[in-house]
């Protein structure tokens, strides 16, 4: 596809670590302005239940508790089987508690808004979180530990193009596409909730993934050209040769993601929605990573190497 | 370059194909109004809640008994092993301390029809409390009292494990039977052994209760110091039956609630999404597969078709992994981590069939025959692919091992580094684990061994024998 342009990734790459550089500065900034959206699952919060009659109106009902309540909920419809009648939860994300008065004043809203339905009030749980702390803390350690283990598998599998510095750059990839997934959901205002780990993890794998082929080929030139080649030049011509299957791979797993995105708002499920655009950005970001980031940061790290023997 | 025969193709073409076929499908047969499954489909799949709604239920303890936190969340976390253990791997546990609740929501069952919160709830096991009292004292109604009622030994907690086992628990070795044999914990095998020692000078009795209940109420001949201890049947009733023993074990090693857990509400949820999620996901599948087939098809010819197979059985695989396949197999919850995981291992399935095809262009390129290119290619591609896949597979397992159910073996592998953690148990995580492992598994079997096979089998045959079939120029 791109048989007689080389591109030289290595020598701009500056440029490349100035631009990421400069998205997890926004990215940061965005954070401390907006904050960020926890689910109730990480936060803990309030579910308040109704019940109800007749056809209830979903979202009439959730723009009048997010007026009054001042926050975002979530509402689920149920069915109850014990008095067999109709409710509904309002989630709250919050610890706050909703004091008696708060409380009065939805319960007058609701009733005068919703006269039709009869709403009343069964009863209002605070719960914790369901995703505590300890929850946040093994998925630290089991990410630790699976880096740990892939930068020593990539070690030694890749000896020859000194695998602990691949597995690290490799790694720094990793927490750069965590980091834009992230962003995705802070910038947009999507909660922080189980698609968040979810697209984190697959990203994780699909950026690794992806990084793994271009070092096998560095690998394999270093076999071929021994050291009649740079650093540079070597980790440039590996880049360019695997740049059809980078494009072409990308190009169909963004191709997949954007008909769900499609689909999605087509048949209106907005949480397939704030699955899938984190997604694509994640993609993106997962290649990108590998090209721009992982493999010119191994070369600075080589460059570096080389002027500086190491001691003894 | 070992030759691999014409049929090859089409045997492996037409297996991958059937067996797509029937794990979407399933086989169902029915006779006299009784219909059995033999093969499950992806009508069978278990749909998690926000797609297809599904139970909520909210537990307390009986009335005048105060829980402790430790004690709500580890009830709280007996209920999300036991939810996982039946793979169902969405769903949501809240504790609220103030007025001692627990919420928990799952989803329906796959075949579910009726929508029965009943039944659904029993899914989840029983609720009942395991203990073991001193001697065998009751009244009238059958309930313990007196020093049975007043002098617990034992509760589910105290328990390591139950197994149910076929032996002989006399000397001789006669008449085996089936028993449950329990390994107590270190807390549990003190108070035993203090127990046990005590009574068995008056050949005293220890009775055995879920609830009210009296499932056994064996005799101590000895003092039991060893922490192991074995449960059998009322022998005036020809002791335990397999099932029987089975489901006591069952019972105490899912058992070990602190407190019995009383029904105090229960509804059903509507999905959250609407219903038209599962066909929205359903339609954009099929035509995210029929994009990308063609995609790879228009780029790589020949290679790209035997690519699309090799997908397809992929995709057919996981789905079979999904459903259970075999009717006795739980199947797994499909959840949006769940197809993210999916969906991870069927795009690095694709990556692994470009790799390859965009190798065997290369080499083509290069000037080599179609034999030469072929099995060049798909050596040359194997590092990059087999890496790859290594290291997506170590992802998976520490997820596994992290989230999962506390006593399968990834789980035993991660212990020396969660020790200080009590175990907790993540559904969702481990559902996302458990598809992305499937995938990467079949993509080796799929992506690289049957394409390999399919490419060198076709490209024996003389029509496609022309180096523009791989991409090369024409």
């Amino acid at each position: 596809m791109f048989k007689n342009k080389q591109f030289d990734f290595v020598s701009n790459r500056k440029k490349f670590f100035t631009f990421s550089i400069v998205l997890i500065a926004v990215i940061i900034v965005f954070n401390l302005i907006f904050g960020v959206n926890l689910d109730i699952r990480f936060k803990g919060g309030t579910i308040i239940s109704y019940s109800y009659t007749g056809d209830l109106d979903i979202n009439t009902l959730d723009k009048l508790t997010e007026q009054v309540l001042e926050q975002k909920v979530s509402i689920t419809k149920k069915s109850s089987l014990l008095g067999d009648s109709n409710s509904v939860d309002i989630t709250l994300s919050s610890q706050t508690n909703i004091d008696a008065e708060k409380q009065s004043e939805l319960d007058d809203v609701l009733n005068e808004q919703l006269a039709d339905n009869e709403l009343q009030k069964l009863s209002l749980t605070t719960v914790k979180p369901n995703i505590g702390k300890e929850f946040f803390l093994k998925c630290l350690i089991a990410v630790g530990f699976g880096s740990i283990l892939m930068i020593v598998y990539i070690a030694l599998r890749f000896k020859k193009i000194s695998g602990w510095s691949a597995g690290v750059m490799a790694v720094v990839a990793l927490l750069h596409d965590v980091f834009m997934i992230y962003g995705t959901f802070v910038i947009l205002g999507f909660p922080i909730n189980d698609n968040f780990i979810a697209v984190v993890l697959t990203i994780l794998g699909y950026s690794v993934n992806d990084t793994i082929v271009i070092y096998d080929r560095i690998r394999e030139n270093k076999r071929l050209y021994g050291n009649t080649k740079s650093i540079s030049e070597m980790t440039n011509l590996s880049i360019n040769q695997t740049l059809s299957r980078s494009i072409n791979t990308t190009i169909s797993t963004l191709m997949a993601m954007v008909v769900v995105c499609i689909v999605a708002a087509g048949f209106g499920v907005s949480s397939i929605i704030t699955f899938a655009v984190p997604m694509l950005i994640g993609l993106i970001s997962g290649t990108y990573s590998t090209i721009f980031v992982a493999c010119p940061l191994w070369v600075t790290w080589q460059e570096r190497k080389e002027k500086k023997p190491a001691k003894a | 370059m070992k030759r691999v025969g014409k049929p090859v193709f089409f045997v492996v073409a037409i297996f991958i194909i059937v067996f797509t076929t029937l794990s979407v499908t399933g086989i169902h047969t029915s006779y006299a109004d009784i219909d059995t499954t033999v093969i499950k489909g992806v009508k069978e799949i278990r749909w998690g809640i926000d797609i297809r709604g599904g139970v909520d239920v909210t537990f307390t303890p009986p009335e005048g008994t105060e829980a402790t936190t430790q004690q709500l969340d580890a009830a709280a976390q007996v209920m999300k092993q036991r939810l996982v253990t039946l793979n169902i791997t969405d769903y949501e546990v809240y504790t609220d301390d103030a007025s001692d609740r627990i919420i928990v929501r799952f989803p329906w069952k796959a075949d579910e029809e009726n929508f029965d919160a009943e039944s659904a709830i029993k899914e989840l096991g029983d609720t009942a409390v395991l203990t073991f009292r001193e001697s065998y004292q009751v009244d009238s109604t059958g309930k313990p009292t007196g020093v049975t009622e007043s002098n617990i030994i034992l509760n589910g907690q105290d328990i390591k494990k139950a197994e149910a086992i076929y032996t002989s628990t006399s000397e001789d070795g006669s008449s085996p039977q089936w028993v449950v044999s329990l390994e107590m914990s270190d807390s549990g095998k003190d108070s035993f052994a203090e127990a046990t020692t005590r009574l068995s000078e008056t050949r005293d009795t220890i009775s055995i209760w879920m609830d009210d209940e009296v499932i056994s109420a064996p005799m101590v001949n000895s003092p039991i110091t060893d922490g192991n201890a074995i449960i059998s049947g009322n022998s005036s009733q020809g002791g335990f039956t397999m099932e029987e023993a089975q489901s006591l074990a069952n019972k105490i090693n899912g058992g070990a609630l602190p407190f019995k857990l009383i029904t105090e509400n229960y509804s059903t949820i509507t999905p959250t999404l609407g219903e038209g999620a599962r066909n929205a996901m359903v339609l954009s599948g099929i035509i995210a597969f029929v994009l990308i087939c063609i995609y790879i098809i228009v780029l790589y010819r020949l290679p790209g078709v035997v690519a699309c197979i090799s997908l397809l059985g992929q995709v057919g695989g996981t789905l079979a992994a999904l459903t259970g396949f075999f009717p006795d197999l739980n199947s797994f919850t499909l959840t949006i981590p769940g197809i993210a995981g999916m969906i991870l291992a069927i795009g690095i399935g694709v990556d692994a069939n470009i790799i390859s095809s965009e190798r065997i262009k290369e080499e083509i390129h290069a000037g080599k025959s179609i034999d030469g290119a072929i099995e060049l290619g798909y050596k040359r591609a194997f590092t990059a692919i087999f890496d790859g896949n290594v290291t997506v597979i170590i992802v998976a397992i520490i997820l596994m091992g992290t989230f999962g159910p506390p006593d399968s073996p990834f789980a035993m592998l991660m212990k020396p580094l969660l020790f200080m953690f009590p175990p907790s148990t993540e559904g969702s995580i481990y559902s996302f684990g458990y598809t992305l492992m499937v995938g990467v598994v079949l993509n080796f079997v799929f992506g690289v061994f049957a394409t390999k096979y399919m490419v060198k089998s076709i490209s024996r045959i003389k029509a496609f024998r022309k180096p523009k079939y791989y991409g090369g120029a024409k």
